[in-house]
């Protein structure tokens, strides 16, 4: 079987499983969509040699994000009967809308030309742990720890959120 | 050891470029069409995950590997976006027992 045909396969099989993310009608259903889409796009990553990449989209989204979506579903108790309908005008207009931005994405791109750099010839090495750490730890190594004053804050920020207060129940 | 990349084997580039649009746009239309704040973050969630699928093509397309830190960091911010999000949500759905995002016009102040 050609390259060609695998990662073609493997997008179709990739936008399938997106789709039915957004249509499937009960949310635990759309939320194991999703945990699928985020396996194929990791297998994408595996494809272009992007390993470390691959293993964290892996663990964090599959593996922990949507997880915390499971458990959100969990505590919610959503039932089927009352999910929310939307108007079919509503529906209409989104679907065009969403048409006319793949249009213009499209058309975007397609003039941006895209010009092969000479790291093309040799180089394929970059997304292993080894050359990411380097450059993570060298070049980037201001945003990686303010990213973590990042999580510092969304953690204060959630078990905030999260605590009930008194006098808000009645 | 170095292994051959894709794109030396024959796989264009535009292939992910109009596959990681497509995506995008799917998680566009599902921000528009769907009601359900829950099904709103999964959405966001996808696109983001779009948005890191060409940063690593073109990452891997032209031998940098700048693009795949750009990657790590939007996975950093898309998980403090979640839990944020979520618990919001959850404290929402303790004042007015819904998910529906047309019935969150009622929070005033």
């Amino acid at each position: 079987m050609s390259l060609q045909l695998i990662t073609a396969l493997l997008g179709g099989v990739t936008v399938g499983s997106a789709l039915m993310v957004v249509l499937s009608k009960h949310p635990v259903r759309s939320v194991l969509y999703l945990v699928l889409t985020f396996f194929l796009i990791s297998s994408n990553y595996i494809l272009m040699n992007a390993q470390f990449i691959a293993v964290v989209n892996i663990i964090v989204y599959a593996g922990a994000i949507m997880v915390l979506f499971l458990f959100v579903l969990m505590l919610l108790n959503l039932k089927k009967e009352n999910e929310p309908k939307t108007s079919l005008t509503i529906k209409l207009v989104s679907v065009i809308s969403g048409g006319i931005l793949f249009t213009v994405f499209i058309a975007a791109l397609k003039d941006g030309a895209v010009i092969a750099s000479s790291g093309l010839l040799e180089n394929n090495n970059q997304g292993l742990v080894e050359n990411l750490g380097q450059l993570l730890f060298t070049k980037y190594v201001l945003p990686f720890e303010v990213s973590s004053v990042l999580f510092i804050a969304s953690m204060v920020g959630a078990v905030m959120l999260a605590k009930r207060e008194k006098q808000t129940i009645d | 050891m170095t292994l051959a990349s894709i794109f030396q084997m024959g796989v264009s580039i535009e292939f992910y470029m109009v596959l990681s649009t497509l995506l995008f746009c799917i998680g566009a239309v599902g921000v528009m069409v769907r009601r359900n704040a829950i099904i709103l973050l999964m959405c966001i969630e996808l696109m983001l995950n779009s948005v890191n699928l060409l940063l690593v093509a073109f990452s891997t397309y032209f031998g940098k590997a700048d693009g795949q830190i750009f990657v790590f960091f939007i996975m950093v911010v898309a998980a403090a976006e979640a839990t944020v999000g979520l618990s919001i949500l959850v404290m929402a759905y303790r004042n007015l027992r819904t998910t529906d995002v047309g019935l969150f016009n009622k929070l005033n102040g």
